[in-house]
């Protein structure tokens, strides 16, 4: 059944020159009535097909409120949110062959305001699954997901390079398999910080802190593969488990207290997903894990860095997790930034686009939005005045950087919080 | 149709490739073993190929390689993902860097009772020193044979192809079947195989294995290996703009590219 | 077993390709080596003048309807009655799409040793060496046959053009027309027609050149520049992110992560910085010339050529030499 206005149907519509109702004569212009319209209108087949699947429940259960609406950040370059997405498919339009179904980066805001707990965080995943099976993919996500099975890295770099950015660090960065004796953190360094050259500065200057506080740490070098999450989300469950078994095994090999991780992508998923498939070890994300060493760390921080600072809390750590503090005390012990918030911030934070497959999904995206997430939201942090644009999530530094340039916000510098700290310690 | 689809695996070209201590080898054992592309494209236009033949019953792909690596299972299986019907390997002491010669021998030896309509193979493989399985196997089977090929449709005993020539010029040939192509690209992408999917194949997929015989050998001896000139930055062109241009004109008649 | 060297010649659409004249350049040289003849052999219909444009010591061709266009059975088998019956030392054929068909397919007919993909052939004494590139090419491997004679497939471009055309004036070789050794009516290969290439979308991914632009560019106003340069070239124009984000190109020119895959024969990298998600995308190429005012900018870290002019200077100045 035809969709929108086709719904009124001249048949359907009600028109009385006189009306007269239990004896009174109500005639006027506001005779003219559209007979009611039942859901049942609707063929439900596809809402159904969606609600069907484990994860996919609770899109059935929206009841249309558009609380999301307001908060969904592709709603802002776009035509999106659960609620809209809900009414198309009741309306008979097909999520599994639908455009609509790779936009939504899972970033979660909608679920926080959501009355009746409408998760997209589930309903994408298996959606997506069902449409990678049955081979609707687009490509660039396609080739993502081949080189990550192929080479462990989604960047389709050489697995044997992976640890190849260690010679760049300028300090010691110790391999877990040559040190051959336990170690207190296990730095899991992630894809883009290995491969990415702005991922690789981020890493180096993680490297140098730290050796600066003199941690015991090591990392598994090319041993080391994609965490794999995002993939899992952009419906690649398969590889993720793939993965997942692989740096299980490998976590296994070696004896270590805590393990670090660079990126909020692979935080999310060794705290909430590798569990369930039976890892077992207690992982911080490298923000965390330094404001525990802040009092030494403070008074490394000598050069001050004058410049209004804002930050852009990555969905993975902040909504995902529940960790906005961390970062702001590391940029607050860094002398002579002034810390300015962004209208959309901590809970309420936009998101770069880059999660749940969006990094992957670039030309798609910006094919059915006005404007990529990363550049709205450089526009916004150019719009606070701000010097810099700090991150503290691998996927961010790239698609920011580029953002500013395309926007013509050239001047608006991007930096991961480790090369700001990296870099008032190196006075 | 009884289309067979023989593969090669090939090291992977993204990861660094090294040459063994006497200068003659690659490091076969240090490198990763993919699927050669081609013959990805080859996989992709069979399976095409057998939809659209209509007589999905008696239609059926069949994959099959030499086992070089101990690992061609997992291509096998990704094979079957993507819409194979039958997998088999041929095993036996063949290690890795197996020559042409001896895989296309290997592979019309296990084939030839199969009773094949169309043989579609990858067009070429970046590790044929000593050429290309598809003509070979065409020659060991008495089969002709079309390279280069961009779209095949089968029908009644006939194949009509397109093959490719430079600059994009298409020549259409009709083949009586049996035949043997060399499938350059597949007139559709390759699909993509979920892992999902492929770990689900894994667990009940039955893949025939055959043992082979004795090597042919490739027919001549590498008494060296080396890299090209090792890259790592551009070489500098100093000059005004006509004189750069003068020797980007040079490259492009070196390669032979200029009309 | 001879000592004459014999050179499939190709031709297509009336034109015999430059890899016939490359081949032919080169096994006069080994021929006087092993102090045999240089031969080519050309099959067609109605050839005698492209015959006699060879420039061999001697040339054979087939003159019969049949084979009035490329025929991978027909030539194959042919080949393989001419290399029984004269069994010259070194058979030349093109690692083309039409030599492909017919190399490896000898190889096994006749037992000969077969080295392709070879750009470089030497004598050294009397043994042949042969060098091949492949894995993509990564690797240069030399080799020497088992025996006396052998084939080899070579690449386009690997030799000069110039030696293997025949002088203009007195054509000093000797132009033979011989029967087909094979018979041609009972083929099960048969030619049906030529399709010339679509014009409009162009696939990028097809092309052997590929005049990439970047922001460096300028403005929109000159891409016409570029398309000049690639119509010169008989190419088309390739692209990083902002130029099709600007809506200046198609999205289809789109080179990169987030766009094609691309592996031409030459990528011609103007005014385009080489960010990562760009270098993604053309790696693969053969041979990357860059062209960028900055001379740090990372493109020459994967280009083997740079050059640090203006390219809005060099666009026009290129365009002027190819049009000659
Ligand atoms: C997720 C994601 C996906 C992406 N996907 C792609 C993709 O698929 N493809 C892609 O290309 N990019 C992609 N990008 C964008 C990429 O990061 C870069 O921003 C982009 O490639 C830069 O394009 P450019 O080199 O043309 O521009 P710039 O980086 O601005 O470089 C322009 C260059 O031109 C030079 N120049 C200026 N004037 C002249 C002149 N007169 N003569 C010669 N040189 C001159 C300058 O020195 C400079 O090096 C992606 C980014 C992200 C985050
Ligand atoms: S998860 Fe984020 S992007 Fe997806 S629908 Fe909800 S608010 Fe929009
Ligand atoms: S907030 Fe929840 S219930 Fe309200 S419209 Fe959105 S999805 Fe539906």
């Amino acid at each position: 059944m035809a969709v929108g206005l086709d719904k009124i149907e001249p048949g359907k519509i009600i028109e009385k020159e006189h009306l007269i109702v239990e004896g009174m004569d109500i005639s006027g212009h506001w005779n003219r009535m559209f007979e009611q319209r039942v859901i049942w209108d609707y063929d439900v087949d596809k809402l159904e097909k969606v609600a069907a699947l484990p994860g996919g429940e609770s899109l059935n259960w929206c009841y249309g409120c558009a609380k999301c609406t307001a908060v969904c950040p592709v709603d802002i370059v776009g035509d999106y949110s659960p609620r809209k997405i809900h009414r198309k498919t009741q309306m008979g339009i097909d999520l599994f062959s639908s455009p609509d179904l790779w936009l939504c980066t899972t970033c979660m805001n909608c679920l926080r305001v959501c009355p009746k707990e409408v998760n997209m965080i589930n309903i994408m995943p298996a959606v997506r699954e069902q449409a990678v099976l049955e081979g609707y993919v687009p490509a660039e996500l396609q080739k993502a997901f081949e080189d990550t099975a192929k080479h462990g890295n989604p960047l389709g770099q050489p697995q044997r390079k992976r640890a190849d950015w260690i010679k760049k660090a300028g300090v010691p960065v110790p391999i877990i398999k040559d040190l051959k004796r336990p170690v207190d953190i296990l730095w899991y360094v992630g894809s883009y910080p290995s491969y990415h050259p702005r991922g690789i500065d981020a890493a180096s200057a993680a490297a140098r802190i730290f050796n600066a506080l003199g941690i015991d740490f090591g990392i598994l070098g090319i041993e080391e593969k994609d965490d794999g999450d995002s993939q899992r989300l952009a419906g690649e469950k398969g590889l993720f488990e793939m993965l997942a078994e692989e740096n299980i095994a490998t976590f296994g090999k070696y004896e270590f207290n805590r393990m670090v991780v660079t990126g909020p992508h692979e935080f999310n998923a060794f705290k909430n997903e590798y569990p369930k498939l039976g890892a077992d070890f207690k992982v911080f994300h490298y923000t965390r894990f330094l404001v525990e060493h802040l009092d030494k760390l403070k008074p490394l921080l000598k050069k001050p860095i004058n410049l209004k600072v804002t930050f852009h809390d990555p969905c993975y750590l902040g909504r995902h997790n529940g960790e906005y503090e961390a970062p702001r005390e590391l940029l607050r012990a860094i002398p002579g930034i002034e810390l300015v918030e962004m209208g959309r911030c901590r809970e309420n934070g936009y998101c770069c686009g880059g999660g749940g497959g969006g990094m992957w999904l670039d030309s798609f995206s910006k094919e059915h939005t006005t404007m990529r997430l990363s550049e709205r939201r450089v526009r916004e942090a150019a719009e606070y005045g701000a010097d810099v644009l700090a991150v503290c999530c691998p996927f961010e530094v790239s698609r920011f950087e580029d953002a500013a340039k395309s926007t013509g916000n050239d001047k608006l510098m991007v930096k991961d919080i480790l090369e700001l700290l990296d870099e008032s310690m190196r006075g | 149709m009884n289309i067979i689809v023989p593969i090669k695996q090939i090291p992977n070209l993204t990861d660094e490739l090294e040459i063994n201590s006497d200068g003659t080898n690659l490091d076969h054992d240090a490198l990763q073993y993919v699927l050669n592309e081609f013959d990805e494209h080859a996989i992709e236009e069979a399976v095409l190929t057998k939809e659209s033949a209509g007589d999905a019953v008696r239609s059926a792909v069949t994959v099959i390689g030499v086992d070089t690596t101990g690992e061609l299972d997992s291509v096998l299986h990704t094979a079957l993902a993507k819409g194979a019907d039958k997998v088999a390997k041929i095993s036996g002491d063949f290690p890795r860097g197996t020559d042409s010669h001896t895989q296309a021998k290997l592979i019309a030896d296990a084939i030839k009772n199969m009773s094949p309509d169309i043989v579609m193979t990858g067009v070429q493989a970046a590790d044929d020193r000593d050429g290309q399985i598809g003509p070979m196997i065409a020659a060991h089977l008495g089969l002709p044979y079309v390279g280069v090929v961009t779209s095949v449709a089968a029908k009644d005993g006939k194949a009509v192809v397109h093959k490719e020539y430079a600059g994009g010029v298409m020549a259409e040939f009709e083949v009586t079947l049996p035949m043997v192509v060399g499938v350059q690209a597949a007139h559709q992408p390759p699909r993509y195989a979920p892992v999902s999917k492929i770990r689900q194949i894994a667990k009940t997929a039955k893949v025939d294995d055959i043992s082979g015989g004795d090597p042919v050998g490739s027919g001549s001896n590498v008494r060296k290996m080396f890299k090209p000139e090792s890259a790592g930055h551009a070489e500098m062109w100093d000059g005004d703009p006509a004189e750069v241009a003068e020797k980007i004109v040079g490259m492009i008649r070196e390669k032979g590219l200029l009309k | 077993m001879g000592n004459d060297i014999l050179v499939l010649a190709e031709h297509l659409n009336g034109k015999v390709s430059d890899i016939s004249f490359e081949m032919i350049g080169k096994a006069k040289e080994l021929a006087q080596k092993f102090g045999g003849k240089a031969i080519a052999i050309l099959m067609g219909s109605g050839v005698k003048s492209l015959a006699e444009s060879l420039g061999a010591d001697s040339v054979l061709y087939v003159d019969d309807p049949a084979l009035a266009q490329f025929n991978p059975e027909a030539y194959s088998r042919a080949l393989a009655a001419v290399i029984k019956d004269r069994a010259p030392r070194v058979v030349m054929i093109g690692n083309t799409s039409m030599g492909m068909d017919v190399g490896a397919w000898l190889s096994v007919s006749t037992e000969l040793p077969l080295i392709a993909y070879v750009n470089g052939l030497a004598i050294e004494g009397s043994t042949l060496v042969a060098t091949s590139q492949i894995y993509g090419g990564k690797i240069q491997a030399e080799a020497i046959p088992n025996g006396e004679s052998c084939l080899v497939s070579c690449l386009a471009g690997a030799f000069p053009v110039g030696a293997g055309l025949a002088p203009a004036l007195v054509p000093a070789q000797s132009v033979e027309q011989i029967a087909s050794p094979v018979p041609l009516n009972d083929l099960k290969v048969k030619f049906i027609k030529l399709i010339e290439p679509e014009k409009g979308d162009v696939d990028i991914t097809q092309q052997p050149i590929l005049v990439s632009i970047g922001r460096g560019i300028g403005g929109q106003e000159n891409i016409e520049l570029a398309q000049e340069l690639a119509s010169a070239l008989g190419c088309a124009v390739s692209s990083s992110r902002p130029i099709t984000d600007a809506g200046w190109l198609p999205k289809t020119r789109q080179v990169g992560k987030s766009g094609l895959t691309v592996k031409p024969k030459i990528y011609l990298a103007l005014g385009i910085s080489g960010a990562p998600e760009h270098l993604e995308g053309m790696r693969g190429a053969e041979l990357i010339i860059a062209v960028n005012t900055d001379a740090k900018a990372p493109i020459f870290d994967v280009a083997h050529y740079g050059a640090t002019c203006d390219m809005l200077d060099l666009i026009p100045a290129l365009t002027e030499k190819i049009k000659g």
